[in-house]
């Protein structure tokens, strides 16, 4: 069961093959056998799961079920789920039982959805590694002693790790895309405002979008139906209409342009990505896409303005946890400022403290212009690259990281290597457009990625190009040793 | 531009998070590494550009000035480190 998608356990729940309380106590074993040594599950909510699965098994019996009814699914625990332990990885909120659902919990519920548990994740969603995490780090399926990504380290974990079919993440500078490409999974980062932020915990919330993640393209296509579309809720939500994602996957690809920028083929990407991704570019070819040089000449500066705008917006955004309304509170304060000092002292982790400071000094005066302003005005310029490279081009295709999976301690104590592992998918959380990262080879024996980028709204022709892509090849299809069975 | 320890100092106080001494001289080492990261933006020309808040430009939706949420204050409060009387509880602030 643990290796079926999302498609072929709708077909199998329908069938009566078994029902959504069997599948659903089938991943619940699995992560009771094997999440002590991955570290994926912050909550696992096996009782609300199964209250769950019981009511999907009588909505599919009297047919009244969604495609997706009574399939497991795991959500990031940066997703408020009510009644249930939200913490964000965070100690801030080791004692928050958020009030109400997040509207992605909320979509997934009217779907029918059976919410196995929380994932894991780096604290506020700050961090490439799931190392920066209250409750542990997540160790990689393919190499225990490796990282998973980050920050939704503990969804793409899981979700390689067949310990739940799919599971949710969201994507700041790449925290989607990065970790289903270390671990060998489709993560898609749809247009920003496409999926609703309302209960999802603010990080940088210009940058914040929440997809999927699953084991192809056409699962990602599935979700990415349910999680989508105007939530009154969510000032910055789309009112676009939303596209039937899955029907467009076997669009022809015949007369497609890529474009692959020069400036993401340079001296950071480790030559054997720059050949996988070469091997993968004649497969598009034969399925009748053309394939182009193109630059996005401003990319480089990406990490450097994402590194002020994303630590500005998480400086206020996190100005929130005081210790006075929810979330930890200090011992003994001794008046109202060291309650504040203290209680956000002792609850966050070096990693937020060292952004917020960061965030606080690029907001301060004096230095607002030459550090916020500045950065502003270059995300712009990067904007404006890709509007340049989309005249030529339909599709841009790179890498997703530089490297495979780095090991759990390697980058800890180097911020600024950490900071640049995430330089290819920055750029397009600053210009707001839909990326997808999709398997697309082993470098030794680890799992590597590649990234497609389309213009706003165009999440359908990204997935459209990702499943036939996955059509022709089987790289989506490995399995994690250990983890088959 | 290197951070000196002053600045870490008054930084730490305008976020509100306590710093230990012994915690000073981490962060200013850190905190100068990143500020000089950031600096790579001044290879830039960026005269006469206009900031970019935000992926679409949109000015904020409104929306009709009427009730829409229900009253929470209860719910709400359960997550409370220390509350009385429909009141979060502070140390004493005026004396």
């Amino acid at each position: 069961m643990h290796n079926m998608t999302l498609a072929e356990l709708s077909r199998h729940l329908e069938q009566g093959q078994f029902s959504s309380v069997e599948l659903t106590q089938h991943f619940l074993n699995r992560i009771e056998q094997y999440d002590k040594a991955l570290n994926s599950f912050i909550s696992v909510t096996a009782e609300h799961a199964l209250a769950q699965a019981k009511h999907a098994d009588i909505l599919i019996r009297q047919g009244k079920a969604h495609p997706l009814t009574g399939i497991p699914i795991a959500q990031k625990d940066i997703f408020c789920t009510e009644g249930i332990k939200t913490t964000c990885g965070s100690k801030m909120l080791d004692n928050f039982i958020a009030p109400y659902d997040a509207t992605v919990v909320r979509k997934c519920q009217e779907a029918g959805l059976v919410m196995l548990g929380k994932t894991n994740m780096d604290e506020f969603a700050m961090g490439s590694s799931n190392e920066n995490s209250y409750y542990g780090p997540v160790r990689n399926p393919w190499d225990l002693d490796r990282v998973p990504g980050g920050s939704s380290g503990g969804s793409s974990a899981a979700v390689a790790a067949r310990l739940v079919p799919a599971a949710t993440g969201t994507d700041t500078g790449g925290s989607i895309r990065q970790p289903a490409a270390l671990c060998n999974l489709v993560g898609l980062k749809p247009t920003y405002g496409r999926i609703s932020r309302y209960g999802m915990i603010a990080f940088a919330s210009s940058l914040d979008q929440a997809g999927p993640m699953t084991r192809t393209a056409e699962d990602a296509a599935l979700l990415l139906e349910v999680l989508s579309g105007f939530d009154e809720r969510d000032s910055t939500s789309l009112q676009d209409p939303v596209p039937k994602f899955s029907q467009h996957l076997n669009d022809s690809l015949q007369g497609l342009r890529i474009g692959l920028p020069k400036e993401y083929f340079g001296a950071g990407l480790q030559p054997e990505i720059a050949k996988t991704l070469e091997v993968a570019c004649k497969e598009l070819e034969k399925l009748g896409a053309h394939i182009q040089e193109i630059s996005l000449p401003r990319s480089g500066l990406a990490v450097s303005v994402y590194y002020v705008i994303a630590p500005a917006e998480c400086s206020s955004n996190l100005s929130r946890f005081d210790g006075v309304r929810f979330g930890y509170r200090c011992e003994n304060p001794k008046d109202l400022e060291d309650l504040y000092k203290r209680s956000r002292a002792e609850a966050f982790g070096l990693e937020v403290k060292q952004r917020i400071m960061t965030g606080t000094y690029a907001l301060s005066a004096g230095y607002y212009d030459a550090f916020y302003g500045k950065a502003q005005k270059i995300r712009r310029l990067i904007c404006e690259d890709y509007q340049n490279a989309f005249k030529e081009v339909d599709m841009i295709l790179g890498p997703t990281t530089t490297s495979p999976a780095f090991k759990l301690g390697e980058k800890k104590n180097d911020p600024i290597s950490m900071y640049l592992s995430d330089i290819y998918t920055i750029p397009t959380n600053l210009a707001g457009l839909p990326g997808i990262s999709v398997p697309v080879g082993f470098v030794d024996n680890l799992p590597v990625g590649m990234q497609l980028t389309a213009n706003y709204l165009q999440e359908a022709r990204l997935l459209n190009v990702a499943h036939q892509y996955q059509k022709v090849s089987d790289w989506h299809l490995r399995t994690p040793n250990g983890y088959e069975k | 531009m290197s951070i000196q320890q002053n600045d870490v100092i008054k930084i730490a106080h305008l976020a509100r998070l306590q710093i230990a001494d012994d915690e000073i001289a981490g962060y200013t080492v850190k905190l100068s590494k990143v500020i000089t990261l950031l600096e790579e933006m001044n290879q830039i020309n960026t005269d006469g550009i206009l900031p970019m808040a935000h992926p679409f430009d949109h000015a904020q939706r409104l929306r009709e000035d009427k009730v829409t949420e229900s009253d929470q204050r209860e719910n709400l409060f359960r997550n409370a480190p220390q509350a009385e009387a429909g009141l979060f509880l502070v140390p004493q602030v005026i004396e």
